[in-house]
């Protein structure tokens, strides 16, 4: 704890009470879209527009840029559901609990759209839409682990035992996150091996390479609006018999 | 910390740790069916299967690409720059087909060695770059001959 400047540890203490998170993020949302917008208006006119062509792929490799940053995204909601969903059932905070459940349909759908534009991209490149390969197979692992959080939840009608069971499942699910992204240095896989994330230089021209940055930018905004919009309805929904809920109410209505 | 919280940390550092573990064991002995494609070493050494469909990864040598007949069969040679195996395949190739690019066919050998393809898929390096960017390269890394 003592690591922690005092004004981290209380403005973290605040955000943990609902009524106090929902004034906050209320406050947020606006400049949270506009940076949103501009990083992803950036991204686009910089992938789309003045980034050159591959001199393997030509055109066709721009999908990147939206492929890899949900590729990117799929597995950084995931440590997020699990890291919350720890925290959770650690320090039984409920604010984390919500966080950790909110995640879970955005990142799924990041992992969708990691999948599909991965196919869309393979068919004209590999000259296939799918194969059975270690990367392609551990990330529709993780698209089912999402779904099975999602279900799991679903189908628990106590949201407090619901979310513990949740964060049970996704602490689990962990080890799978090492496995997508080692699996193309482990295995031999059609899926080449990583061009950012690794420890030497990454090896994709600056001027693509930008961009692509943005746009993992504007993604993580992405999911940080998407996450705060999901979590403020959960939060009314299950506090919907709290002082602060109600009193909340009757000023909207007068 | 309290005692109760402690506890419940340890529990699920166990429960990760467990799983971790668990996952390793079986990914090893998992380790040849997780292999997507054969080496074209493994070939030379008998150590790919005779007889069954397997896949067979490499790359394409320069100017080893010739189209025997009239039709559309084509004769390469991969390699893995150690050891070579020859490959047939009849067929559309895809884009991305060509010398010196890493490839996976999927087929079987015949008698003589030959790796008979009925697919071939190109792989793609991780590299990125615009083609002026590239053809710079190709001239600092070739000798200059004519000086």
């Amino acid at each position: 704890m003592f690591l922690v400047p005092d004004f981290v540890g209380r403005f973290f203490h605040r955000m943990a009470s609902p009524p106090h998170f929902y004034a906050f993020t209320a406050r947020l949302m606006p400049w949270l879209v506009v940076i949103f917008v501009l990083l992803t208006a950036a991204g686009l006119y910089g992938g789309l527009y003045l980034a050159p062509a591959d001199y393997q792929q030509g055109d066709s490799y721009r999908i990147i840029y939206i492929h890899v940053p949900s590729a990117w995204m799929s597995l950084f909601i995931y440590m997020v559901m699990a890291i919350t969903g720890a925290i959770g059932l650690i320090w039984r905070i409920k604010l984390a609990e919500i966080v950790a459940i909110s995640s879970a349909p955005i990142g799924a759908s990041f992992t969708f759209i990691a999948l599909f534009t991965g196919s869309l991209w393979g068919k004209p490149m590999w000259g296939t839409w799918w194969v059975w390969d270690a990367r392609l197979t551990s990330e529709l692992i993780l698209l089912f682990l999402y779904l099975g959080v999602i279900g799991l939840y679903g189908a628990i009608d106590d949201k407090r035992v619901a979310s513990k069971a949740v964060a049970i499942l996704a602490l689990v699910g962990v080890v799978n996150i090492p496995v997508i992204h080692y699996s193309v240095e482990w295995w031999n896989t059609l899926h080449q091996g990583p061009t950012v994330t690794k420890m030497d230089k990454p090896s994709i021209h600056v001027s693509m390479l930008i961009p692509l940055l943005l746009m993992a930018l504007s993604f993580k905004m992405y999911y940080l609006i998407a996450l705060i919009q999901r979590v403020r309805v959960e939060l009314l929904q299950r506090e919907r018999n709290s002082q602060w809920v109600k009193a909340m109410v009757l000023e909207n209505k007068q | 910390m309290k005692p109760a919280r402690k506890q419940r940390l340890t529990l699920i550092l166990l429960m990760v740790l467990g799983a971790s573990i668990a996952t390793a064991f079986a990914l090893k002995s998992f380790n040849e069916n997780l292999m997507y494609f054969f080496s074209t070493t493994d070939v030379v050494d008998h150590k790919a299967p005779k007889d069954t469909l397997f896949r067979l990864g490499g790359m394409v040598i320069k100017g080893s690409v010739e189209r025997p007949g009239d039709g559309m069969m084509v004769r390469f040679k991969l390699t893995d720059f150690s050891k070579e195996v020859i490959v047939e395949y009849t067929g559309i190739l895809p884009d991305l087909f060509r010398e010196g690019q890493g490839i996976v066919a999927h087929g079987k050998l015949n008698t003589q060695g030959v790796f008979v393809a009925e697919e071939v898929l190109a792989k793609h390096d991780e590299n990125y770059m615009p083609p002026e960017v590239k053809s710079s390269l190709k001239n600092q890394s070739m000798p200059k001959k004519d000086k």
